[in-house]
């Protein structure tokens, strides 16, 4: 889901740290390095990079191509190859038919068939086209605020992962409590007793 | 501070006691919010409120969803000791309409509808509109910040137990079913 689909879900962070300066040349830097890669006509069946806003199918990060505002704006990327698992059947089912006619044997070992649903996989992988799913970012440098357009495990993993891995920074996850201990301005003496709270009831 | 996922669990309750908490204001406030100060809107509960109640090692939820949701099931789950873990809200500014549901456990924003945003034709416009999308979405961060905001205030001060506590119980136990 993107900034600008009609219904938006928005994970937000805190951004530890800040960047290197000069600052938009250190964030270039990081997202071209870590661009996304094209899989589609090789064996690779998933991908995970960096790609432009505008642009996401022919990524750029020229000068401050990713400032829009008072932010940076750009995406994830994830690229993923799915073989349903009855096509990977059908294919291996001839494969192993072809290879008893060939040997005359009544049955393959663990081992070849191991080695005949590999190749299977392989060759599938090499044919299809793999299936982009793109995550906007929006980052407000200034204020440390990072809004990630995806509430996907997964996805909001592999921002964690591949934002720590470019920048060199630290993403942490608001929710009720680091809201509270974080974003909220409490005192010293408020976040002593944020610690020793515990549930409420409201029937007793 | 605490490790992060740690945190997450240990203190799940916090989420579920803000909704529980949102929903009593709007409730008490008419719609007429009064949390944060500076907001002229008016928030409404939505069509859609998750009740979870986990107590004796069993998690027992209720969903209640429907634009005339009838909200004495909700209710009633809220006297047999639930609280509310997703709640959908509604907010209005003039002739702007905001919709989007909170997720109590994280407080993740999902199902956000901001006012439309002209469509992009050319990609010249494409700044443009991310920017007043930006603008359009940055409206609910604010309001759900400023009422966390008051909402742990008040969690970890005295009136919780003294003021709030008390009135949010004669809110429940009044309310039809």
């Amino acid at each position: 889901m993107g900034l600008l689909s009609s219904s938006v879900s928005i994970t937000r962070y805190r951004v530890e740290g800040k960047l290197e300066e000069p600052v938009l040349e250190t964030m270039a830097n990081g997202l071209k390095r870590h661009v996304i890669s094209e899989i589609d006509g090789n064996v690779s069946d998933e991908t995970i990079g960096w790609t432009s806003f505008e642009n996401p199918f022919n990524p750029k990060f020229e000068g401050s191509s990713f400032v829009i505002g008072g932010y940076f704006v750009f995406s994830l990327r994830i690229d993923k190859k799915t073989i349903p698992r009855r096509v990977i059947k059908k294919h291996f089912d001839v494969e192993v038919a072809k290879q008893l006619m060939k040997t005359g044997a009544k049955q393959l070992s663990r081992e070849e068939k191991r080695r005949i649903r590999q190749k299977v996989e392989d060759v599938l992988t090499l044919q299809i086209p793999a299936t982009p799913n793109i995550y906007d970012v929006v980052w407000q440098y200034e204020s440390s605020s990072l809004w990630f357009f995806s509430n996907l495990k997964s996805a909001n993993e592999a921002l964690e992962t591949l934002f720590a891995k470019s920048f060199n920074l630290t993403l942490i996850r608001l929710f009720p409590f680091t809201m509270a201990d974080l974003t909220a301005g409490l005192s010293p003496e408020e976040r002593d007793r944020l610690t020793a709270l515990s549930p409420t009831s409201f029937t007793e | 501070m605490l490790d992060v996922s740690v945190s997450y669990n240990r203190y799940r309750f916090l989420g579920a006691e803000f909704l529980t908490w949102v929903w009593y204001v709007i409730e008490r406030d008419r719609g007429q919010i009064k949390v944060p100060e500076n907001m002229r809107g008016i928030l409404t509960v939505g069509n859609r409120v998750v009740i979870e109640n986990s107590r004796n090692d069993t998690v027992q939820q209720i969903t209640i969803r429907g634009d005339n949701a009838d909200m004495g099931e909700g209710m009633l789950a809220l006297k047999k000791g639930g609280l509310a873990t997703k709640l959908s809200l509604e907010y209005t500014l003039g002739e702007q309409e905001w919709r989007f549901t909170l997720k109590g456990d994280s407080l993740d924003v999902t199902g956000l509808k901001t006012p439309t945003v002209a469509p992009v034709e050319t990609s010249d416009e494409i700044e443009g509109a991310a920017l007043e999308k930006t603008a359009l979405c940055e409206v609910v961060i604010d309001l759900v910040d400023a009422l966390f905001n008051r909402f742990i205030k008040l969690r970890v001060s005295d009136d919780w137990e003294n003021e709030v506590v008390p009135k949010i119980r004669k809110w429940i136990m009044d309310a039809k079913t």
